[in-house]
């Protein structure tokens, strides 16, 4: 929102404004909850630039895209100038930044030259000198300034400094400068100018019906007459105030329509008398129904609510852009000018639908004082009057009013203890009186429940908090103290996430990058993983079609990320993730969990299994490794499921050569999944401290033939029931397949140490063991070498 | 005879210091030691023949005699020992030098992503300022996200969130009513409800909005919320908490400032900035006092209990500290990006 200082100031009283400290103001502004994002200066004057006349042109053969002109700048002497524009002619007056002039972009005027031939100074534009918004060529000058006069004495510029504040949503009011000069006002303990005096009224009745069908989206509607008005110029301050707002300047009426609607947040619409007859009704759009608006589009309507003439033709789209052909032109002579109030949802529903958001939409959304017309008009008619003195106002107001359907403000209870609660202050009654009072509020009664009324264009305040805020905005948000509470809570971080900080921990000290890939996925990358996809959830609106399905795995998003770092020719690529995962269930909601997947590129499966190795050893978390049945997407033949009992934790392997070949991904890819919601969730339990045996070890080793189908697992096993309590260590230490060995077996070398805690083991005893090691792993298919 | 021993052991010791002064290394020396040193050695032998010397006086004299040779042999093979392990040390210190800069590579540890990385981080000052760490659901019912946020179905705020909703995907989903959470928020509630006051808690996480990527938007980000309800909590308790989170992570020589905004969750509300003593002010989040619906929403008695709420976004805070210039960098996965941040 624009909002330019000197309107700020001539909404005080008597002008006394704000003075000219801008940072100061804008401090104040920052402060009231009206971000200021950023200060533009306009027409800030420059010295040096002054009145010249041009004498006469010349083009030179040589340089066809510039002109010699010659100037007089009231001191007699002839000065020769190159200038780029051609819109001047002799005798016109023209600023001339003579040399050494400091322009507003920055530049200094120097006696820069062309073809040997020197330039004495420099010929502006308006938007060159910073008080016009567009150009087109020199800024030619009334004839009434006077030569050798400062450009800006000149034009009565007087420098204006525009605020782009960030209005929040629960302050409609300042969508107007009358709102932001309120609040400043408080601030600055200084009154408001009263409002435009009421309008003169002459003999003839306004003579217009008004037929509102729709009166729960248009609960007020008025509409007055103006004749003997002559459509002609904006004077040069209102055309300035608007070119500075960031309106154009169209012609006197819509100026100060315009004007209206910027000071006092009150849109409001102008009809060519001539063209509306003899009233407006108020209805919504049949379906198909056009109306051409002022942008000159022709637009389809449906469901909108419309504003008509008495001969039900649409003359515009309520509460956002009016129509053309009702358009104010230079043959008007008599003027409707309307104010209604529309509720601000179906302002929304409209807008969005059109497509079309304008500066009379915009303030209808957010909230416009409903009993706000009489003063608007009576402004509008004070404003007009200065360029069509001889208007007259027809007598009364057409209007339909539902005022049982009017919004309303209603008073709210504020008890003095409660603003003690929530902001910690303890205030009188007339301190809260003096915070209220000048922003409108007014506060009665005593002791520890006052009595507020909320003003009308505060449709946003509607029970005690929202009357305790402003008492903080204008007591200061700096002035309430700074205390940091005593927390009774012990601050900690749960198991759970200290289990998780130390498996993200293990995993990166395995050599593991994290990564985050995308969580929405394409349609078919489950598929093409070889995952299912009927438990994934769809977006109902996904900005893309490639992201509209929510994970239900964080596999395809881990190989799309080996995919292109092998495209960028990343050398080994060993990452990780640890992210929700979110596949439907039967509730409400997914049954959404954590989840943690670890990859590397060029590495197989026993990678996956080292990983998960040191992942249970410093969780502590068991799992059987269970290869009968691949997990899906993974190598058939070289991947296990985790599982404890029925409770599914994890799979470990490599991921299936067919989904590799799918996504061009060269090299054997190792992975290992785990619900890490489950394994942090655990409580595992603590160990209890053993005293190590003091006596010496019995190490032997021994060598196994195994056919494919006996696993080194079900061998460890059969070892440690054989050895029971006299075990005291059991590794594999060599793993060998040769043609000398029958075809599909092959033999594995296991290193036992047998250790008891009380004594020293005997030979026999020894001996003993390593007979039941032999037979019991001969009953699961391991043959001694 | 007393002269003849005397004599012998003088050239029992000569020839001992000898040979352990020959003696070409350690090995060497220990095959010396325990022949002039062992129960076999000359002067022990020596030492046995004392018996028959009668004379008591002469037998102390040859003791004392014999006593003196050892210690000097003791001293003398104590010395050649240290010698040899001298020099034996140099020879092998010569002989296995190594270039411990040839083993100097790529390190093996891996790289934890600059959002976990500012969101531990985060975590961390947190838990030292008193606060537990809350968690919830990314995917969240319209009630959470919103409802009991003080957004009833037609709030106008509502349409700042650009929601990503889900379709139905059981018969419990009613269309539109499941959706991505579009901040940390919803935690709020459902700590509320699960639990009542004091609490004392932030809820770090991953949210979601509609937004077109960026250099400075992501339709996936992460934010950190805070909530604390109490009895006697009050906005000054805001601001100084806001005030002692700005020192303590970002630095004692940073302040921090509220200034008025709004939220439908909280009021009064603020947004707070952060700046170096006399640098310009960085806007870092929102916050202010619980409202009284959000409250009652989360089954706590607004009337009994007042809290504040603030909250800021990670992804930012990580792509300042690292001078990121685009934050899609940050979501490539590229490890040649990733591998950058230790």
């Amino acid at each position: 929102m624009k909002i330019l200082l000197s309107w700020l100031n001539e909404l005080t009283e008597s002008g006394v404004g704000f003075g000219d400290d801008v940072d100061r103001i804008g401090q104040q502004l920052t402060s009231l909850g009206l971000a200021v994002d950023g200060v533009e200066r306009h027409g800030a004057r420059v010295d040096g630039v002054v009145v010249a006349k041009v004498l006469r042109t010349e083009k030179h053969p040589d340089a066809a895209k510039v002109t010699r002109v010659w100037v007089d700048a009231g001191d007699g002497t002839e000065r020769h100038v190159w200038c780029g524009a051609t819109n001047m002619k002799a005798g016109d007056l023209v600023p001339l930044a003579t040399l050494g002039t400091k322009m507003p972009d920055g530049r200094e005027i120097s006696r820069r030259g062309i073809l040997g031939i020197d330039s004495e100074g420099m010929l502006c534009s308006g938007v060159e000198l910073g008080i016009d918004e567009d150009s087109a060529g020199l800024k030619i000058l009334p004839v009434s300034a006077t030569l050798g006069e400062n450009v800006f004495d000149a034009l009565e510029v007087s420098p204006e400094v525009v605020f782009d504040l960030d209005v929040t949503r629960n302050r409609p009011d300042c969508y107007g400068h009358l709102g932001v000069a309120r609040d400043l006002a408080a601030k600055w303990k200084v009154a408001l100018r009263s409002a435009s005096p009421s309008r003169r009224e002459g003999k003839t009745p306004v003579g217009l019906s008004v037929d509102v069908r729709d009166e729960r989206s248009c609960p007020s509607f008025s509409a007055i007459v103006i004749d003997g008005v002559r459509v002609t110029d904006s004077p040069e301050w209102v055309a300035r105030r608007l070119r500075s707002a960031g309106m154009r300047s169209i012609n006197n009426v819509v100026d100060v329509s315009n004007l209206v609607n910027l000071e006092l947040n009150q849109p409001n619409h102008a009809y060519d008398l001539a063209k509306v007859g003899e009233g407006f009704i108020v209805r919504n759009a049949r379906d198909g129904e056009t109306v051409t608006t002022l942008d000159g589009v022709k637009r389809v309507l449906d469901g909108d609510l419309l504003i008509c003439d008495g001969r039900d033709v649409p003359v515009g789209v309520a509460g956002i852009i009016g129509g053309l052909d009702s358009e104010v032109s230079a043959t008007t002579t008599s003027l409707a000018v309307e104010i209604a109030h529309f509720e601000p949802q179906r302002i929304v529903g409209s807008a969005s639908r059109l497509g079309l958001r304008t500066e009379a939409s915009i303030r209808f959304e957010r909230g416009v004082d409903p009993h706000g017309a009489e003063r608007a008009f009576d402004r509008f008619v004070e404003v007009l009057s200065l360029t069509c003195p001889d208007l007259v106002v027809r007598r009364g107001v057409a209007r339909q009013v539902a005022d049982t359907l009017m919004p309303e403000t209603r008073p709210v209870t504020v008890r003095r203890a409660e603003i003690q609660r929530v902001l910690g202050v303890d205030l009188e009654g007339g301190q809260i009186a003096d915070l209220l009072g000048p922003i409108g509020f007014s506060v009665s009664g005593k002791g520890d429940e006052l009595r507020v009324e909320i003003p009308s264009w505060r449709p946003d305040c509607a029970v005690e908090i929202d009357v305790i805020e402003e008492i903080a905005r204008h007591y200061g948000y700096d002035e309430l103290g700074k205390l940091v509470p005593k927390s009774p809570v012990y601050g900690r971080l749960t198991g759970a996430q200290l289990r998780r900080r130390t498996l993200r921990d293990v995993v990166l000290g395995l050599g593991l990058s994290e990564t985050m890939p995308n969580p929405f996925l394409a349609p078919g990358d489950l598929e093409s993983v070889g995952l299912k996809s009927q438990d994934a959830l769809r977006l109902a609106n996904p900005l893309v079609a490639e992201e509209s399905i929510l994970r239900t795995s964080l596999r395809p998003g881990m190989l799309k990320t080996i995919v292109y770092n092998q495209s960028h020719r990343v050398e080994g690529i060993r990452i990780f993730e640890l992210g929700h995962v979110y596949p439907q269930g039967e509730g409400e909601l997914p049954d959404e969990f954590e989840s943690l997947c670890l990859m590397a590129s060029g590495e197989d499966a026993s990678a996956a299994v080292r990983w998960w190795t040191e992942i249970s050893s410093a969780l502590d978390i068991g799992a059987q490794l269970d290869q009968a049945r691949a997990p899906l997407g993974y190598h058939p033949s070289r991947s296990a499921t985790l599982s404890r009992g029925k409770i599914l934790l994890g799979a470990v392997g490599e991921i299936d050569p067919r989904v590799l070949d799918l996504l061009g991904v060269q090299c054997r890819v190792a992975c290992l999944e785990l619900n890490a919601s489950m394994i942090c969730g655990e409580s595992p339990r603590v160990p209890v401290a053993k005293s190590v045996s003091r006596f010496p070890s019995a190490d032997f080793d021994l060598a196994f033939l195994a056919g494919a189908e006996t696993t080194a697992a079900s061998i460890s096993r059969a070892l440690k029931q054989a050895t029971g309590s006299a075990l005291d260590g059991l590794q594999i230490f060599d793993v060998y397949r040769g043609a000398d060995l029958p075809s599909g077996s092959r033999s594995i070398g296991f290193r036992i140490r047998l250790r008891a805690s009380d004594r020293t083991l005997t030979d026999d005893e020894v001996a003993e063991i390593r007979g039941r090691c032999i037979e019991a792993v001969a009953k699961v298919g391991g043959r001694l070498r | 005879m007393t002269s003849d021993l005397h004599q012998q052991i003088a050239d029992s010791l000569e020839s001992a210091l000898r040979d352990v002064a020959s003696a070409g290394d350690t090995r060497a020396l220990q095959v010396v030691v325990s022949a002039v040193q062992g129960k076999k050695g000359r002067l022990a032998e020596l030492k046995a023949l004392l018996g028959q010397v009668g004379d008591i006086e002469q037998r102390k004299e040859l003791g004392r005699l014999i006593g003196d040779a050892q210690s000097r042999l003791a001293a003398s093979i104590t010395i050649r020992e240290e010698q040899l392990k001298d020099r034996e040390h140099g020879e092998r210190v010569a002989s296995e030098g190594m270039d411990l800069s040839e083993f100097i590579g790529e390190h093996q540890r891996g790289h934890a992503h600059i959002v976990t990385q500012a969101m531990t981080r985060l975590e961390d000052v947190f838990v030292g300022l008193g606060f537990e760490v809350a968690e919830g659901p990314e995917v969240e019912l319209d009630f959470y996200n919103f409802e009991a946020l003080n957004m009833p179905k037609s709030h106008p705020a509502r349409s700042e969130f650009d929601t990503m909703f889900l379709e139905p995907g059981s018969p419990a989903q009613q269309p539109g009513s499941v959706l991505l959470r579009t901040h940390t928020s919803p935690v709020q509630i459902r700590l509320m409800q699960r639990q009542q006051p004091p609490i004392y808690a932030v809820m770090p996480g991953r949210v979601f909005r509609r937004d077109t990527p960026d250099a400075t938007h992501m339709p996936v980000f992460h934010q950190i919320e805070g909530l604390v309800v109490d009895k006697g909590i009050t906005f000054a308790h805001l601001a100084g908490t806001i005030e002692a989170f700005t020192k303590a992570f970002f630095g004692s020589d940073f302040t921090s400032r509220l200034r008025p905004s709004f939220f439908p969750f909280t009021e009064p509300s603020a947004e707070f900035d952060i700046r170096r003593a006399e640098g310009d002010w960085i806007e870092l989040g929102g916050c202010g006092m619980v409202h009284p619906n959000v409250l009652r929403a989360g089954g706590i008695d607004p009337e009994e209990y007042t809290g504040f709420a603030f909250g800021f976004g990670i992804d930012r805070m990580a792509k300042e500290r690292h001078q990121v210039a685009d934050i899609r960098e940050m979501y490539t996965n590229d490890l040649r990006f990733l591998r950058q941040f230790p």
